[in-house]
């Protein structure tokens, strides 16, 4: 059988040598943070208008992370390729017959994944929330205010989760520009327009991003359905469902 | 070794391999041949496990496939397509192959010089020629050192260096031991590499037999005539003993016909000759005839028929072939 450590240390080869690695990731960590900075500073020179009269607090962290629903396209994307090019490139015939036993492979291969995606997305999360405390200026909060290290960590964990469930279902699919064309329209679109509608907005909450963005409330909102750590379990089950049923697929179809 | 046993897939209403039972032989070039669409590239997937078979089994040294630890040790492949991600280098796609079944670092830098590979070992495998992309995919089979090695179509699309270069390169392989499993849609390419043969046709299997068995079965030659006697040297062929078949043409051939004694025969009858010609068949047009009942698009296309017709209705290496599959293994 093969062994498990040379299937992650060859996983891991395949991920470090192909560019689109590098640049999805980097755009993940650029996009959060450019985004959340640029707001921070125009929250802090115009806070009256933009904090509103709410009856909310101000959420100073959730401002430092205004970026995340853009960067978290590129860690999509990467989640896609990782597990796509295996496809497109015809490589997966390469990949079986090297290592025979399918969830074996697939499992290296979320591993390496995940791994990578959560030390980037952690680097990414504290980064973006120091940079935009500093550019809020007297309206910032501290990593030691009440939920506010949750949150930062909860940023970290929702991108590596959403990047996982992403290569899950492009294994279920086994095909990136397929798995593309249906995350992102589901992320983008359906996701946030779904979640707005009455009624059908219950179902909504359910979904991966909306359960996963709840751990990064620092304040309790009022229509919220459940909480922060309730949200971590959906979006998780999401992810280990994506990838068990990536798994499956893997396993009963021909490559 | 590896040993099929009744394999059989089925792809929908298509049904690609069925019920194949076959050995490779060890240490020696076998060569798997049939026409386009026979089943060949399925087959090898199965053997690696890779497409699953609709019923009967295959092993390798007696295992399956994903039993096997380390697989690349065992069995090294190249499959028909290009399978190589093209923003990678060549060193990095072998090295994470080499990882994944625990070879040594510097068995890469090996096999990119076998290959001839070392000077673009660090470009990404996007650029490459056909040619380049071959020599890779070979370089991944060789990789693990395996006793058995398995190519799909390897000389399609190369150029005459190239496919020189594979042929040297499964003959030396073979002459180490190894066992080389090697498919093809052309008898000539294997006349020159296999030493044996299996044959397939709509995935069934039509012969199984060592080389120099087939050429001894296949190499029979005729002898061609045309004359306006027609009536003639029939009656006088006739009475030698000897059968004439008609063709469509207006030529007659006699099989393993004698040129000297069907001319002496003509004259001493007083027939005019206007053809004598001594006609061999080619392995190409042996095996043709061979697989004419089995290729998929034989209606409408004459060249199946035509090579059937050279040798009339006596010839029957197929039927003979099939019913003895054990014919030619005793070598
Ligand atoms: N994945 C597949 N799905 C459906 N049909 C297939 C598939 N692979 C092969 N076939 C069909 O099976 C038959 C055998 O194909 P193949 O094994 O590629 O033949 P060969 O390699 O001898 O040319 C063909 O009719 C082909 O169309
Ligand atoms: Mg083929």
């Amino acid at each position: 059988m093969a062994s498990f450590p040379a299937v992650l240390q060859s996983e891991w080869t395949k991920i470090r040598s192909v560019r689109s690695t590098v640049w999805t990731l980097a755009l993940t960590f650029v996009i959060t943070l450019g985004i959340g900075a640029l707001l921070s500073l125009l929250t802090k020179n115009n806070f009256s208008e933009f904090a509103g009269a709410g009856d909310s607090p101000f959420d100073a962290t959730g401002t430092a992370f205004s970026g995340i629903l853009l960067g978290e396209l590129a860690i999509i994307v990467f989640g896609v390729l990782a597990v796509g090019n295996e496809y497109s490139s015809g490589m997966i015939r390469v990949s079986l017959a090297a290592v025979p036993q399918r969830a074996t492979l697939l499992l290296g291969k979320a591993a390496v994944l995940g791994a990578l995606a959560l030390v980037v997305a952690l680097v990414t999360a504290f980064t973006t929330f120091f940079v935009g405390q500093s550019l809020l200026g007297g309206h910032s909060t501290t990593i030691g205010s009440p939920h506010v290290l949750r949150a930062v960590f909860g940023a970290a964990l929702y991108l590596t989760m959403l990047c996982l469930f992403s290569a899950g279902v492009t294994a279920m699919l086994h095909n990136q520009t397929l798995a593309l064309g249906v995350l992102v329209p589901f992320f983008f679109l359906l996701s946030p327009i779904l979640s707005a509608v009455p009624k059908v907005k219950t179902l909504a909450h359910y979904f991966p991003d909306y359960a996963g963005s709840r751990m990064l409330l620092v304040y309790e909102q009022t229509d919220q359905p459940y909480g922060p750590w309730a949200g971590f379990a959906i979006c998780l089950a999401w992810t280990a469902a994506a990838i068990l049923g990536g798994i499956l697929v893997l396993k009963k179809r021909d490559a | 070794m590896i040993e099929l046993h009744e394999l059989t897939k089925r792809y929908g209403d298509t049904l690609a391999v069925d019920g194949l039972s076959f050995q490779v032989p060890q240490g020696v070039v076998t060569g798997f041949l049939g026409p386009n669409g026979a089943g060949k590239s399925t087959t090898m997937r199965m053997i690696l496990d890779l497409d699953r078979p609709t019923s009967g089994k295959v092993t390798i040294d007696g295992r399956r496939y994903g039993q096997l630890n380390e697989p690349l040790k065992y069995i090294g492949a190249l499959l028909e397509a290009k399978a190589v991600h093209p923003g990678r280098t060549a060193y990095d796609h072998l090295l994470w192959l080499a990882q994944s079944n625990r070879i040594p670092r510097k068995r890469v830098d090996e096999v990119l010089a076998l290959v001839g590979l070392s000077s673009v070992a660090k470009k990404r495998s996007r650029g490459f020629s056909l040619g380049m992309g071959q020599r890779l995919g070979i370089a991944s089979a060789l990789l693990g050192d395996p006793e058995i090695l398995m190519f799909d179509e390897p000389v399609n699309g190369l150029d005459p260096e190239g496919i020189l270069w594979i042929r040297n390169l499964m003959k030396g392989l073979a002459s180490e031991g190894r066992t080389v499993f090697v498919s093809s849609h052309l008898m000539s390419e294997m006349a020159l590499t296999a030493d044996h043969l299996v044959v397939i046709g709509q995935g069934k299997l039509l012969a199984d037999l060592s080389m120099a068995d087939f050429i001894k079965q296949n190499s029979r030659s005729a002898v061609r005539i045309r004359t306006p006697h027609v009536e003639q040297l029939l009656t006088a062929l006739h009475g030698a003993g000897l059968n004439a078949e008609a063709r469509p043409d207006g030529s007659y051939e006699i099989e393993d016909g004698d040129l000297a004694h069907i001319g002496e025969l003509a004259a001493a009858h007083g027939v005019t000759l206007h053809e004598l010609s001594p006609q061999q068949a080619s392995l190409e047009e042996a095996f043709m005839q061979m697989t004419a009942d089995s290729v998929e698009y034989h209606a409408g296309n004459g060249e199946g028929r035509d090579a059937a017709g050279a040798w009339g209705a006596a010839w029957q290496p197929r039927d003979a072939a099939a019913a003895d599959p054990a014919a030619g293994k005793e070598n």
